[in-house]
């Protein structure tokens, strides 16, 4: 249809190409549509959020493990409405306990994998210049600095933050006070957000990738960012449809989620009545389990890239793990009621809904089968991010082993409620995608700045990171088992048949204090080596894919010729040639 | 730095940057608008009574409504045709006459919302009204969006057409595809709420 537009326009577009002109400070580094300086930005909020969001996990650890004792000096200063005499009040809790699900999966994990590392390496890749959409790119950063700063002003509205859990479950969040307004408009912008984000995405992989680089010559952690995104695209809309009816229920008085007869503080509500609070958590879980591959597919990316460079070959089945990776994707979509066996939906649900969850480990289980064979017969370099791709695997394996019983219905009502639910997710997220970030940060660190960070600080970090997390996790599935339900402020303390397993949270508490003194390390090496760390070449870990073939840092269009792909992206120890490696960019 | 695609088209896609990602966009949008019909769908099977919708609401005004959404995607495509066809001054003509419909269109919606209002049926009445308003004023949020950007390109945006009329015309088309989905949304809108 616009043939003829497309051929009228070659010219005029050619002969304004070449002409860079000196940006200033804010145009370079505050609203830039530089893909990589909005990657950075994205990195560094999502790690400012990540730390915040350990900070609330720690003061809750406190009050876990020695409840009602009063907090020493911390505790005072956060005021007579959150911790009068520095004893935490139950709702402090649970406002900490909904706004560290919140801050950690929306501002902290998927802003790290998906907006930073998503936009910083993605387009270094694929060999494009920048993404296809620069301003809507910048527009994607600014509305989710904009959903973060209501997240965070909602702490200082009356009554304090939300508080009804990160999935704000329906009719306690519809009648909660004025803190989940907040979260639902500030749960709009980060929709919006991830919006652009997955349109840019997946627009530049498809256009702007090099000559040369078909799809099955794409570097795994570009198929993990093009399958992220088409869940962030489709995934996302419902949950914005659910937020929007919660605040019509909310604002405008409407009864969506409030069923008829709804009895609060042994008072009937006054509302009209006829809703259905099964509903909201049908559309938040159908939107929420894809989110949970948006936290984990990105690692599985970075992992692999990581792993094929350390271990000097080729990944194992790359094939089969792009095809578990796209079938992964689409199952996603369908096994959101897994989280609903306890809601008493039926059994003929049920009965679908752990059949395709048994279904979807499936992939996930190759995908996790080929990392581990293809360390076989690698000379591997332990090096820091390799160090921590390789903690990853372990880490995911107990999170995803643990998570079978829970995606059977029978096996999951005794479960569901407790402390093993928390410690299966955060094996998969904590240690598990945390980590990979962790690596991918070490790993892509010598690109962005054109310094390598510290290895001695490195290890120590990794060490004693993994330990800490097993510390803090392992315990909680004794917990669980126990019968400990997740949703105490007092961690069990109420409870007769508990007081055996007590002691655990003291462990877990001090594991989790532990960590942040372990991240110290890494805070010191990262801002350090910006200034002072080791300076390398382009391609510092010899590796093949194409964003080695710009320069570190890339400057603004990133490559200095036009790139290419000649063969497919982890071609390490080819018999026969001269190096270990033969990147894809090299003729 | 150029982006590649803006306006030419990939060889092996066959499309440009501003395609692909209009028709994602979309995509989203269906599944915003799916999940909010499912919702009705849910919660009507699961009410004991439901009114008519044409027992509450107004049912000739929706018609003309209708009519005049219809008509103002007839203008939408007459004015890219017009910018294929090197016609600037038409393209003008049909894209006023594009913006001017979705005006007709809100001013109506007006006169229906606020007739509502004074017979005191509100969101809170029922969760028939609650639906319906929430369903049609996501619409409305979304032609307001439509209008927005053709009334850009009927005035300021137009300067591309002198500097690049290719992306200027690839640009009309892409707020043309936005323009008939927003008038599609409506279409199923319309029986779902009104006749049902």
């Amino acid at each position: 249809m616009s043939e003829h537009a497309a051929v009228a326009g070659a010219k005029p577009h050619a002969a304004h190409e070449v002409h860079h002109e000196e940006l200033g400070f804010w145009r370079k580094y505050v609203f830039s549509v530089d893909h990589k300086v909005i990657g950075i930005q994205y990195g560094i909020t999502g790690l400012l959020f990540l730390f915040f969001g350990f900070s609330l996990m720690m003061l809750m650890r406190w009050q876990l493990a020695y409840p009602t004792t009063p907090l020493p000096l911390l505790g005072s200063l956060l005021g007579e409405t959150r911790m009068p005499g520095g004893t935490m009040l139950p709702e402090f809790y649970n406002e900490l306990g909904a706004m560290h699900g919140t801050i950690m999966v929306f501002l902290g994990v998927v802003p790290l994998a998906v907006g930073g590392f998503g936009n910083f390496v993605l387009p270094l890749q694929i060999g494009a210049p920048d993404m296809a959409f620069p301003r809507l790119n910048m527009a994607s950063y600014w509305f989710f600095f904009l959903g973060g700063v209501t997240m965070l002003g909602s702490f200082f509205v009356p009554g304090g933050a939300a508080q009804s859990g990160w999935t704000s479950y329906a009719p306690l969040s519809v009648i909660a006070g004025t803190g989940q307004t907040w979260w639902l408009v500030g749960m709009i912008f980060l929709i919006t957000s991830s919006l652009l984000g997955a349109v840019n995405f997946i627009t530049t992989t498809i256009q702007l990738r090099a000559k040369g680089l078909t799809f099955m010559r794409f570097p795994f952690f570009v198929w993990a960012q093009f399958v992220t995104a088409f869940l962030l695209l489709l995934a996302f809309p419902p949950l914005e449809a659910a937020g929007v009816m919660q605040l019509m229920d909310r604002v405008a008085g409407s009864s969506f989620f409030l069923p008829t007869g709804l009895v609060v503080s042994g008072q009937i509500v006054s509302n009209a009545g006829g809703g259905n609070a099964l509903l909201w958590q049908h559309l938040f879980w159908f939107l929420a389990h894809p989110e949970v591959y948006v936290l984990i597919l990105p690692a599985m990316g970075i992992v692999a890239e990581i792993i094929a460079n350390n271990t000097r070959k080729p990944l194992w089945g790359y094939r089969s793990m792009v095809y578990s990776l796209v079938f992964l994707g689409f199952m996603s979509f369908i096994v959101w009621a897994h989280h609903m066996f306890m809601t008493g939906m039926g059994t003929a649900m049920a009965a679908f809904f752990q059949t395709t969850t048994m279904i979807i480990s499936i992939p996930s289980v190759v995908i996790l089968t080929a990392l581990i064979i293809s360390l076989w017969g690698g000379s591997i370099r332990f090096n820091t991010p390799m160090l921590f791709a390789l903690g990853f695997l372990p880490m995911f394996g107990i999170g995803g082993l643990t998570g079978l019983p829970l995606g059977l219905n029978v096996a999951d009502i005794p479960l569901h409620d407790t402390y093993y639910v928390i410690g299966h997710f955060h094996y998969v997220v904590a240690p598990g995608t945390i980590f990979a970030l962790f690596a991918g940060v070490y790993y892509w660190f010598p690109k962005a700045t054109g310094r390598r960070m510290n290895e001695t600080l490195g290890v120590i970090h990794f060490i004693g990171s993994f330990i800490c997390m097993n510390v803090i996790f392992m315990p909680m599935f004794w917990l669980g088992m126990a019968g400990v339900s997740r949703r105490l402020f007092d961690g069990g303390a109420g409870y007769d048949f508990a007081q055996p397993v007590l002691h655990l949270n003291v462990v877990s508490s001090w594991g989790a204090w532990t960590l942040a003194l372990f991240q110290l390390p890494f805070i010191f090496n990262f801002f350090w080596s910006i200034w002072k760390g080791a300076e390398t070449d382009q391609n510092p870990w010899h590796a093949t894919t194409l964003e080695w073939a710009a320069p570190s840092p890339p400057p603004h269009g990133n490559f200095l010729q036009v790139p290419q792909a000649y063969r497919g992206p982890y071609e390490y120890s080819v018999p026969g040639t001269p190096k270990d490696f033969v990147p894809q960019f090299e003729a | 730095m150029e982006i590649p695609y803006t306006v030419e088209l990939r060889r092996d896609t066959g499309l440009n940057n501003g395609k692909i990602g209009i028709w994602l966009f979309l995509a989203s949008e269906v599944m915003l608008f799916g999940a909010l019909f499912a919702s009705y769908i849910l919660i009507r099977t699961g009410s004991p009574s439901w009114p008519r919708g044409d027992s509450i609401l107004n049912v000739p005004l929706a018609t003309f409504n209708t009519i005049v959404l219809i008509s103002s995607s007839v203008t939408m495509v007459m004015a890219w045709a017009s910018l294929m066809r090197n016609r600037f001054g038409t393209f003008r003509l049909y894209m006023a006459a594009t913006v001017l419909l979705g005006g007709v269109f809100l001013v109506v919606k007006y006169f229906e919302y606020s007739h509502k209002f004074h017979d005191h049926l509100f969101p809170s009445t029922n969760n028939f009204l609650a639906i319906y308003f929430t369903l049609t004023g996501l619409h409305m949020l979304h032609v307001m969006g439509g209008m927005a950007v053709n009334a850009y390109f009927w005035g300021p945006g137009a300067k591309l057409w002198k500097t690049d009329p290719a992306w200027f015309t690839n640009r009309v088309e892409n707020s043309g595809l936005f323009w008939h989905f927003v008038d599609l949304v409506w279409i199923f809108l319309f029986p779902t709420l009104y006749l049902l």
